[in-house]
């Protein structure tokens, strides 16, 4: 029986080592029922791993993972029926139809009788593919694929979902509506924990976790994440963005500068009293500029700064170099 | 003497079987930009690749890259461009140095020169100090910058990259942008696919693609000044799921959609419907930080336009 009902997913001190690198490094989390947690961080931060740990397929090198009130190494049978996992590559069946995949499913996880045919109408309906459902899975597009594979993961109506980059290499419109239906999920109470290279969709997350070389270094609501940067942030697009960049760092109240293609985001203590100045600063030195603006800081720039001060706290010299034991 | 244009492509249309995936599409890439190809999935973005890249014939129309013909000369067009396709194309099982040595090789690159470029590529990649390490131990980032130095080790006046960044982490991605820009600034013509709208931003010029049609071209201004029917409301709220099921439920709008945390509303003549969005979240007893009328984002733009033909062709149906 479930210990805690108000508690999805709970780890202490969760660990995984491998040959060279420690994966997952003493991760202790709670995870209320009813959350979208979002798992966030650089390639090779033990998302993935992590994943993995929480599914049970994997099992720690120490520390201990309850799931839905279970021990992820002793109880790993209790759980695999409580949860559904979409892994980053989901095997569908290309040359069975939409249908026969679903069927498929409900066989592995022994859904059968009068409830099967019902429950495999409403995943159509849900997934908005009735009207695709004898097409072959292969012959669906991208978006329609990862819809289909989601809809097998909630076959034997799991309480809790692992996604693991559900939507990578997915157009905006059916990233979309991908999302469309998490919310549904989500506003029928299941708990959510899905890993994503997306900051816009970390942002749509009731709480999100920040993974760096096998550690949860941030873990908090979207908005006090993105409270942790500091200042107010000016957006411009200097013509010229590298001298731009060297000038601009040099003015007083600049707490950080980040560069995006032509854009550069400046951080300042008063957005209001430095936008002026930085604009005679620039004009004086012959730099032309378009788009100066206060603006919002999102997920994206929190992210890159919340590595980049880890990474200049120094032990590793690169966000994506691997760690060693 | 460099051609003004390094793509011309006139009516190019690829038929398999009863289906069209690219219809009539003309479009031109000047050298030396960063030309952006966005469209949905299976919209015929790879399609048009390949033809351009002489790897797939034309059903009809033709294409000029780099001043050859894309039927009649694709092998003066492949020598001249540098592809980097969405399965990264590297040997896992060689170093990172024996991909650059082995795709030299392929390319005639030797000797002083073969030296020279992967001295560069192992610069700009921020890849020394890895060279003897195995491909299939890198983590994505590196692999792509790999891929894309693996891509570059002949100098090509023009690159092709199919959803280069899919899946990659901000960083990474900025750092792979960086990239891209010196290239450009180099004077290389950059021809590239993604699903990042945010990326889109930072094209010179682009064309959105749709069932096998451009449906829109220009620069990004261009096309958020031009294409989009409507204005776009953003709204910062206390319960961005709830606000979305109370605006979409009162089907005023064109389109209720997320940004984050934040409500875009897009219809005609919002202003006078700002008292009604009001009212709609304040019976659910959800706050409002700000209600404002923005400048459409590419993105607001991109999902526009693909709903309005989507649009067309029912109605097109509809009729028949």
């Amino acid at each position: 029986m479930p210990k805690d009902n108000d508690i999805a997913i709970e780890t202490d001190d969760l660990t995984r080592a491998f040959k060279k690198v420690v994966a997952v490094d003493r991760l202790s989390l709670a995870i209320q029922r009813g959350e979208i947690f979002g798992l966030v961080g650089p390639d090779g931060a033990g998302k993935t791993t992590t994943i993995r740990l929480l599914c049970a397929i994997m099992n720690p090198t120490s520390g201990s993972a309850k799931v839905a009130g279970f021990d992820t190494v002793k109880e790993a049978e209790d759980i695999k029926r409580r949860i559904g996992y979409m892994a980053q590559r989901f095997n569908l069946y290309g040359d069975l139809s939409v249908i026969e995949n679903l069927t498929f499913f409900a066989d592995i996880f022994a859904v059968g009788g009068d409830v099967r045919n019902e429950r495999i109408d409403q995943l159509l309906a849900f997934a908005r593919l009735t009207e695709f459902k004898d097409r072959r899975a292969a012959q669906l597009s991208g978006g329609m694929q990862k819809k289909l594979a989601l809809a097998c993961t909630l076959i034997h109506e799991p309480e809790i979902l692992f996604l693991d980059e559900p939507t990578t290499g997915v157009d905006p419109v059916s990233r979309r509506e991908f999302w469309d239906i998490l919310s549904d999920l989500h506003l029928r109470g299941v708990t959510l924990f899905v890993s994503t290279p997306y900051m816009d969709e970390a942002e749509r997350c009731s709480r999100v976790g920040l993974m760096f070389e096998g550690e949860m270094i941030v873990c908090d609501k979207p908005q006090n994440v993105k409270d942790l940067i500091g200042g107010e942030l000016i957006e411009l697009r200097p013509d010229d963005l590298r001298r731009a960049g060297k000038i601009v760092a040099d003015l007083d109240g600049v707490l950080e500068i980040q560069t995006y293609g032509d854009l550069l985001h400046v951080f300042v203590d008063s957005a209001q009293e430095r936008i002026t100045e930085l604009e005679k600063l620039l004009a004086r030195e012959g730099i032309g500029v378009s788009g100066l603006r206060q603006t919002r800081p999102r997920m994206e720039e929190a992210f890159i700064s919340l590595i980049r001060k880890r990474i200049s706290e120094g032990r590793t010299s690169n966000p994506v170099a691997s760690r060693k034991r | 003497m460099r051609n003004e244009h390094s793509v011309v492509a006139e009516g190019l249309t690829k038929k398999f079987g009863d289906f069209t995936a690219v219809d009539h599409i003309s479009f031109r890439i000047r050298t030396g930009e960063i030309f952006g190809f966005l469209g949905p999935n299976g919209s015929g973005k790879t399609t048009t690749i390949r033809i351009l890249l002489g790897l797939l014939r034309p059903t009809e129309g033709g294409g000029i890259v780099l001043g050859y013909d894309v039927v009649k000369q694709s092998e003066e067009i492949r020598k001249r461009i540098g592809y980097m396709s969405q399965q990264f194309s590297l040997y896992n099982d060689l170093t990172v140095v024996e991909n650059l040595n082995f795709y030299g090789g392929t390319y005639g690159v030797t000797g002083k020169r073969l030296r020279e470029r992967k001295d560069y590529i192992l610069e700009m990649a921020n890849l020394k100090g890895r060279e003897r390490e195995m491909t299939k131990n890198l983590s994505g980032g590196w692999k792509q910058r790999l891929a894309l130095g693996t891509a570059i080790i002949h100098e090509p006046e023009m690159l092709f990259l199919d959803e280069p960044t899919a899946g990659v982490d901000p960083i990474s991605r900025r750092a792979f942008w960086d990239l891209l820009y010196e290239l450009s600034d180099g004077g290389t013509t950059i021809f590239v696919t993604t699903h990042y709208m945010d990326e889109a931003e930072h094209c010179q010029s682009l064309a959105f693609i749709h069932l096998g049609r451009i449906v829109a071209r220009g620069t990004p201004q261009e096309i958020k000044e031009t294409i989009m029917k409507g204005q776009v409301m953003e709204i910062d709220s206390t319960d961005p799921d709830l606000a979305l099921s109370a605006l979409r439920e009162s089907s005023l709008f064109d389109e209720v959609a997320l940004y984050g945390a934040l409500i875009h509303v897009v219809g005609r003549d919002l202003e006078a419907h700002r008292g009604t969005m009001e009212r709609l979240l304040q019976d659910r007893e959800i706050g409002i930080r700000s209600i404002d009328i923005i400048a459409p984002s590419l993105e607001d733009v991109f999902i526009s336009s693909i709903k309005e033909e989507d649009r067309k062709i029912r109605e097109e149906n509809g009729r028949q």
